[in-house]
């Protein structure tokens, strides 16, 4: 049973939303502050970063879109979406070393 | 005509139809912004080292939209839990907390972009360029004929890569003033509208696609609110899994400006 049929009790969801609240606001205060740390290069300041925005992004996912305790159908769709993006993206990084001979601009 | 599996699940899928169509029709999403991330990648992997901007962003007002939108988030979740417990008036309080949440984070949003379309670069004759927002314009201003002044809050710099990163030391300290500029003098004038450069491009199309996003999930959470309300009445659980669907593209966006905001405002 997916979370979103069990029976629900109402002070349990807002205990859970005020968690992932308080998550949310920690996530986006340590963000803010990697971004500021001097002594750092980008490239490490942007991995800080992005793993705090996944950790925000699971929270969310997680707990408010009930994706811990989803169906197997649910999961399968999101496998094939990560499959294509991860393919996407990776074509179009790849793509940036691979002009043709002669056509590269920089 | 009664429409089946809009309450109970269907026994090959184990969901109801809407929220198996909701979920294929984020994966979608997931390819699109997907698809806009890898191109920002792309570009800012491209830029030429030290023409990236930097701070061009207000990150307070980033920060209260993504408070802003996590509470909306939150909201969303509750107006679907009091539908559960069958308690409408909270329903109803807790979904009209999201219309109003989403209508802050989009004046705010406007906000930002009114920032950017009355912000000015100016390149002058001297090589030198001035940067500010615009205050005034004199009547008989206009840049072809070269005729009349301008005037700019803001400051002049010598080389363009200054108004690139402003978060040094020297950026910070930059004294603005108001400065007054004669058509004459201008080579060429240029507002920081998507056109300016490769980030204001890369950062209208996707916070603006975002934002339609967000206006799109208001106008359904509102009719919801509103007329759609009805259905409460007739049957609750369809409206209830009504509710959740709206609710998971609402998390869905939320989801899209956790990622947005610290790429475009903090690195």
């Amino acid at each position: 049973m997916s979370e979103s049929e069990k029976p629900v009790s109402f002070q349990s969801y807002v205990k859970t939303c005020a968690y992932v609240f308080a998550g949310v606001l920690i996530a986006t205060s340590l963000m803010i502050y990697a971004s500021f740390l001097p002594h750092y290069g980008w490239p490490t300041k942007v991995s800080i970063i992005l793993t705090i925005a996944a950790v925000n992004a699971f929270l969310v996912a997680g707990y408010l879109m009930h994706l811990l305790s989803e169906k197997k159908l649910v999961y399968t769709v999101l496998a094939f979406t990560v499959f294509f993006v991860i393919g996407l993206a990776g074509l179009t990084l790849w793509a940036m070393s691979d002009f043709p001979v002669g056509t590269a601009v920089h | 005509m009664e429409i089946p599996y809009t309450v109970q699940n269907r026994p090959d899928t184990g969901l109801y139809n809407a929220k198996l169509g909701i979920w294929l029709f984020l994966a979608s999403e997931v390819m699109l912004f997907g698809g806009l991330f890898s191109a920002y990648v792309l570009l800012r992997a491209g830029a030429e080292p030290g023409m990236w901007p930097h701070g061009w962003l207000n990150v307070t007002l980033g920060t209260v939209n993504t408070l802003l939108l996590a509470l909306s988030a939150i909201t969303t979740l509750l107006a679907w839990a009091a539908c559960k417990v069958r308690d409408f008036g909270k329903f109803k309080f807790f979904h009209a907390c999201t219309i109003l949440l989403a209508l802050s984070f989009l004046g705010i949003k406007s906000y930002e972009y009114h920032d950017k379309f009355i912000h000015y670069e100016i390149a002058l004759a001297d090589g030198t360029f001035a940067d500010g927002h615009l205050k005034e314009k004199s009547a008989d201003f206009d840049l072809k004929k070269k005729t009349g002044t301008v005037t700019i809050e803001g400051h002049i710099v010598e080389d363009r890569k200054e108004l690139m990163d402003l978060r040094t030391e020297e950026a910070k300290k930059a004294v603005h003033k108001e400065i007054e500029i004669k058509a004459a003098d201008i080579k060429k004038m240029q507002n920081y509208g998507p056109w300016h450069n490769t980030f204001t491009a890369i950062y209208f199309t996707m916070s603006g696609l975002h934002a339609l996003h967000i206006l799109g999930g208001t106008l359904v959470i509102f009719y919801l609110w509103g007329p759609g309300s009805k259905m409460w009445k007739t049957d609750p659980e369809r409206f209830t899994n009504r509710i959740e669907v709206s609710g998971l593209f609402w998390h869905f966006v939320d989801l899209v400006w956790i990622f947005l905001f610290p790429v475009m405002y903090l690195t």
